[in-house]
């Protein structure tokens, strides 16, 4: 029912003079017709009438009702010119009458991202023709100094070259072999990371519904982020359940620490607490899991886990050393944010003692006391490697590394 | 009519979408300074006798509606008068459509073969496809059975759904034909409940109009002007207005005119739908 394929449907005509003309065979409204009328009329815009050919039997009957409906003229023409000829009407262009560009698809294209997108672009794709009117959602975040970064694209596209998958990324049949008190250490601090990553899921998951939509590259990173923290709740419970333990203790001060992070409605606050305290101090405890966990299994959890985590970091670094740098008020809210914490906190016990303790057996691997002298001793090199990279996160956002030593002090010793 | 009122209009409520169209009219209006509001009645034979006695000051009618209220004006000595319709009334036809398959040729040959209708009072795919095939030599429920789909009596047809049901009828191999409006048609082809090439068109009716905004003689001119005014000013191109227009399914408003009605009229009469005094005299209607 279409026309052949080697012929171009419209025929603009030997001269000026001449109108154009449709050749649409045998094709119906009733098999899609009105498109290839649409097309003709949209190329032939600006009053030109296009004269409609064709042999369906209802042809001018269904274009005039079709017309009618689209608001176009429809003249009925002799027999040896066509069928039909068509005017297209005012309303086929009205949509675009007041719209507006919603910026740029590219975000490197100049004034591709606006500082305060208007809550009337709403879902529209950055860069659409965006029709005036309808619906104006209240996207709380909506302000680029308070939440863009240039980089956001790549970590996106870093985040998704880099997915895996927990079956295939992990090969759960190798042996554990230390002793049942080892194991329970590693059971316990795999609850307590299970626990910690459900913090850093539902905070990022909050805000998410919160981002206009804008800052596409912004929500896809937030997107992926909760999507990375699902994953790794399923390998840290995998690996908490996989020997028959289950999951271990879970302590109030630390729900009570996370729950801080959960309840703070700043996202920047949120974002410094969650990511650049809380998750670069996780860099290390995974780093010092990989290095010193005693079984393979847990070690390439840990692995796989860190790498996720490491670029969560570096994505809230580039916002908050952005925003910090345009709005340098920004770094006594962080520091105030910190200090109100540690305030809330004071009456909770931090890390739990047995986590604490876990960590020493874990990395000592057996339960003599030369081997657990060596855990203890390795925990401790831990808690000062996370200090230090704290201060070190601290002083890249511009806190003087006075202000990075304090700060890193109060820091929750629930670690997260 | 001199009240105290803002200009009311009586609408039907065929669907929810009627609220939201005559919600946004009235904030419209209020925008342009015109004090408007809005009765919904379930029916329109309900709505005509409402504006006959004086609860409206203007009616959003069916083609059927004006029939009746211009009947019942004129028996009472009064007069009413067509102000108003969308671009989308003027000049529709009505088909009678058969599988494309099946073997009839024309109109007589629908002879002992059952025809799916809409709803008993709707104007395209009852009252004016039947008084066509009558006009053809074809007396229905004689000539040939008729298998009526009544979605929603005495909402004249507004509601799609008799037009669609008969359609799948027609489709199903239920009946041999299937009235429905021309618009309707491309509908159904777009949503897929005719398949492309499934039906062909067996006979069309002659050009006809469809709604209009009626007054009667006691309306408030002033009133009706600017109404009417406001109306034909409304533009495609107005964001606020433009969602408006679309669910009411138009690009513009235009004039009213009654020259589109003369087949309606003579459909009513054929089929006995009306008496001259805008009395119901169809059989079994309102059910």
């Amino acid at each position: 029912m279409s026309a052949p394929r080697h012929v171009r449907p419209l025929d603009r005509g030997r001269s000026d003079a001449e109108r154009p003309r449709l050749e649409l065979g045998p094709l119906g409204f009733d098999g899609g017709a009105h498109v290839l009328v649409k097309l003709a009329l949209t190329e032939c815009a600006g009053g030109t009438e296009v004269v409609v050919r064709g042999t369906h039997p209802e042809l001018l009957a269904d274009l005039r009702a079709w017309c009618r409906q689209q608001g176009h003229g429809c003249t009925p023409v002799g027999p040896d010119v066509g069928v039909a000829a068509v005017r297209r009407g005012r309303a086929a262009g009205a949509r675009s009458v007041g719209a507006e560009r919603a910026g740029h698809a590219i975000a490197t294209e100049p004034g591709a991202v606006v500082a305060r997108p208007p809550p009337g672009w709403g879902l529209a794709p950055r860069g659409a023709l965006v029709e005036p009117g309808g619906p104006a959602p209240d996207f709380r975040l909506a302000d680029r100094d308070e939440l863009w970064t240039e980089r956001a694209e790549s970590f996106y596209e870093q985040a998704t070259a880099t997915q895996w998958d927990p079956a295939v990324a992990i090969d759960w049949s190798q042996p554990v072999v230390h002793g049942p008190a080892i194991e329970r250490a590693v059971v316990q601090v795999m609850t307590f990371l299970v626990e910690n990553e459900e913090a850093a899921l539902v905070v990022p998951a909050r805000f998410l519904g919160q981002v206009h939509p804008h800052f596409r590259e912004v929500q896809q990173v937030l997107a992926v982020t909760v999507a990375d923290e699902a994953r790794h709740i399923e390998v840290f419970t995998r690996r908490a359940t996989m020997t028959g333990y289950g999951p271990a203790l879970s302590t109030v001060g630390g729900r009570a620490s996370l729950q801080s992070l959960v309840d703070e409605p700043d996202y920047a606050t949120a974002m410094f607490l969650l990511s650049v305290m809380g998750e670069g101090t996780f860099l290390s405890l995974l780093g010092f899991l990989e290095r010193h966990a005693p079984d393979p299994v847990t070690r390439r959890v840990a692995q796989l886990t860190r790498r996720d985590e490491a670029r969560h970091v570096a994505f809230s670094m580039a916002h908050l050393e952005r925003h910090a740098r345009l709005q340098p008020d920004l770094r006594a809210r962080l520091a105030r944010a910190v200090e109100h914490r540690h305030q809330a906190l004071q009456q909770t016990s931090g890390l739990n003692d047995d986590v604490f303790d876990a960590l020493v057996l874990l990395a000592a691997g057996e339960e003599d006391p030369a081997s657990i002298a060596h855990g203890w001793q390795r925990v401790q090199d831990l808690q000062r490697d996370m200090a230090e990279a704290r201060q070190g996160r601290l002083v890249r956002l511009g806190f003087s590394p006075g202000e990075a030593e304090t700060l890193s002090s109060l820091h929750t010793r629930n670690f997260m | 009519m001199t009240t105290s009122r803002p200009f009311t209009l009586g609408a039907v409520a065929y669907d929810p979408k009627v609220v939201t169209i005559w919600e946004g009219f009235k904030t419209w209006f209020a925008g342009c300074e015109f004090a408007f509001d809005y009765v919904l009645y379930s029916g329109y034979e309900a709505q005509v006798k409402g504006h006959l006695a004086g609860q409206v000051d203007i009616t959003w009618d069916s083609p059927l509606a004006w029939v009746r209220t211009r009947r019942l004006a004129a028996a009472a000595g009064r007069e009413a008068r067509a102000v108003a319709m969308r671009d989308t009334d003027q000049d529709l036809t009505s088909v009678v459509l058969v599988r494309s398959a099946d073997s009839l040729a024309d109109a007589a040959d629908l002879t002992g073969r059952t025809v799916a209708t809409g709803a008993i009072d709707s104007p395209q795919s009852h009252l004016l496809p039947m008084a066509h095939l009558a006009s053809l030599g074809l007396d229905p429920g004689t000539a040939f059975r008729i298998r009526r789909f009544d979605v929603m009596p005495t909402k004249h047809g507004d509601h799609v759904g008799g037009e669609r049901d008969a359609t799948k009828a027609l489709v199903d191999g239920e009946v041999d034909a299937a009235c429905v409006i021309d618009g309707n048609q491309l509908l159904f082809a777009k949503e897929g409940t005719i398949a492309a090439g499934a039906v062909r068109v067996l006979t069309r009716t002659p050009p006809y109009d469809h709604c209009t905004m009626t007054v009667l003689d006691d309306a408030d001119g002033a009133a009706v002007d600017r109404f009417v005014e406001l109306l034909l000013a409304m533009s495609y191109e107005d964001p606020v207005v433009r969602p408006l227009l679309e669910l009411e399914g138009l690009k513009a408003w235009r004039p009213g005119r009654t020259s589109g009605y003369e087949q309606l009229e003579a459909a009513v009469d054929r089929l006995g739908f009306y008496g001259a005094d805008g009395s119901i005299t169809a059989e079994g209607y309102p059910p």
